[in-house]
């Protein structure tokens, strides 16, 4: 049942193949621009935050291919909750024979999926043809990467989930959407790789679950030539996905309590 | 022309007391406004953490450049920035209401969902204008004045021109809405840092065929007094005029084709 609302989620998204090339051809134009600003930072300062030159722009290009898998700018399940529960959809959400969580989570998992496969791959591919690359060199941090991708798009799924189910209690999610939407964009390591902070906004960004997002899985990534240990760096992102995820459990149970539907 | 502007002002008026209706929301939409273009400049800030200066560049003299550029973008963006949702104009059908009414149809787009909330990003860099001017050390001239004041409006028809374009090519491509922004945006980003960290082929680029290097690159070597370092004529740096003027023709042109081509989607 749930693969079965994962595959419509992957297809839904594939309809729009315009749109997924616009957006592809978009983050590959800002992959080079972000590429070379960060050449022009290692020049001056080789191995800063214990990257190299090399490491540095995989960084900025694999970043470009995650932003619409974990959905860095929001929108997708939190527009669409917000709006069955405006126009009191949401009720019907309630009698189907699947949770709602369960539901939301199986189909966003085909739409990441999707984005990974469509825009992901070509700023990549396009990345590996202008700059060198680096790439993991043992079977097992392929595995281990795909794996840390695959818990980012579930941990940014757990906080738009959380963001949509608020819309039972305010009605114009719109504030706490964009305080998520621009957290994301600075603390997940989007506009400039974590390592780069000063101490304090490190701690900051350590303590939040945004790093799960994009620093981690690039971290888990590089870690053949970093040296890094990816296992502790899961085990984060799997501490942020019980968290986020238990929350939206306990959330959606109170929710529903609290429900009334108009005219019924 | 007074008819358009009178349209646009009935339009784009209507919608600012929609957005001032809900105080609330008006007022968090513009702190995000401001927010994002400050995380920008913060990440700037961050990196000169590490480094004196960044491509040659000390950071007085990059925020001159990241001001010029965020202003022009932000005036564009406020102005005509509403092209970009012309693709669920055409997708719904109501782009046919507006070729049937009494106002250029180029105004309505423009002043469709007239965002008042965008004067967020235009306060953000004028607040990194004002500290640039108040740091950087330049040689005033009555010249380096208009210069700097000519190029801040040039950018900004530069960038309306990439958004009108932008608007037009959805005629043809439904929902590639996105291309544009890689234009917009990604030229915004892009002129955000001095060209000299970038090949000199993406400079050529952006001199010749986005001229997006008018926006505020070669007008700022000028205002700052530093030789190109592509050693292009000095006369670009006061051509951002003509590469505007240049530009706004074209997407005018192409705007009458793509309006002319435009089938609706009616049965």
């Amino acid at each position: 049942m749930y693969a079965a609302l994962a595959v419509r989620g992957f297809r839904r998204y594939a309809t729009y193949r315009a749109a997924t090339l616009a957006g592809a051809f978009t983050n590959t134009v800002f992959g080079v621009v972000i590429a070379y600003t960060y050449i022009a930072l290692w020049e001056v300062r080789p191995s800063l935050g214990g990257y190299d030159i090399d490491q540095a722009v995989t960084f900025a290009w694999i970043a470009q291919a995650l932003i619409a898998p974990v959905a860095i700018f929001g929108g997708f399940v939190v527009d669409e909750l917000v709006e069955r529960i405006r126009t009191g959809a949401a009720a019907i959400d309630l009698h189907r024979p699947v949770s709602l969580l369960g539901l939301r989570l199986a189909e966003d998992l085909g739409r990441g999926a999707y984005h990974l496969l469509a825009r992901g791959v070509i700023p990549t591919v396009v990345g590996a043809l202008l700059f060198d690359l680096v790439w993991p060199d043992r079977i097992t941090t392929w595995v281990l990467a795909a794996l840390s991708i695959l818990m980012a798009i579930v941990v940014s799924f757990g906080l738009r989930y959380l963001l949509g189910l608020l819309a039972y209690w305010i009605i114009d999610i719109q504030g706490p959407h964009w305080i998520v939407i621009l957290s994301q964009l600075f603390f997940s390591g989007m506009m400039l790789p974590l390592v780069v902070f000063p101490d304090w906004l490190r701690l900051i960004a350590d303590l939040l679950p945004f790093r799960c997002l994009i620093q981690i899985p690039i971290d888990v990534f590089l870690s053949d030539s970093t040296g890094t240990n990816a296992a502790p760096l899961l085990g984060v992102q799997l501490l942020w996905i019980v968290i986020l995820l238990s929350a939206g459990a306990a959330l959606t149970r109170i929710a529903v309590r609290k429900v009334v539907v108009q005219g019924g | 022309m007074v008819e358009a502007v009178r349209g646009f002002y009935v339009i784009a008026g209507a919608w600012i007391r929609a957005a001032l209706t809900y105080r609330t929301s008006f007022v968090i939409m513009v702190l995000v406004q401001v927010v994002i273009t400050f995380l920008d400049f913060a990440a700037i800030i961050i990196m000169f953490g590490h480094l004196d200066a960044f491509g040659g560049f000390s950071l007085p003299q990059i925020a001159l450049l990241f001001a010029m550029s965020g202003f022009a973008l932000g005036a564009a963006d406020l102005l005509v920035g509403n092209s970009e949702a012309l693709g669920r104009r055409i997708r719904d059908g109501s782009f046919d209401q507006m070729l049937v009414r009494p106002v250029p149809p180029i105004v309505q787009v423009a002043a469709d969902r007239f965002a008042i909330r965008r004067i967020g990003r235009i306060a953000q860099s004028l607040a990194v204008l004002t500290w640039a001017l108040w740091t950087v050390s330049i040689d005033w001239t009555v010249g380096r004045v208009v210069v700097l004041v000519g190029a801040m409006f040039c950018g900004a028809v530069i960038f309306c021109a990439i958004f009108v374009m932008g608007g037009a090519f959805q005629v043809f491509a439904g929902d590639a809405a996105e291309v544009s922004n890689a234009f917009t945006y990604g030229g915004n980003t892009l002129t955000q840092y001095p060209l000299t960290i970038y090949p000199t082929e993406l400079v050529k680029g952006v001199t010749f065929i986005v001229p997006i290097a008018f926006v505020n690159w070669y007008p700022g070597l000028y205002v700052l007094d530093i030789d190109d370092p592509f050693d292009l004529p000095s006369w670009f740096q006061f051509a951002s005029p003509v590469a505007a003027v240049v530009f706004v023709v074209a997407a005018a042109a192409f705007w009458r084709i793509a309006v002319r081509r435009y089938r609706s989607t009616g049965s």
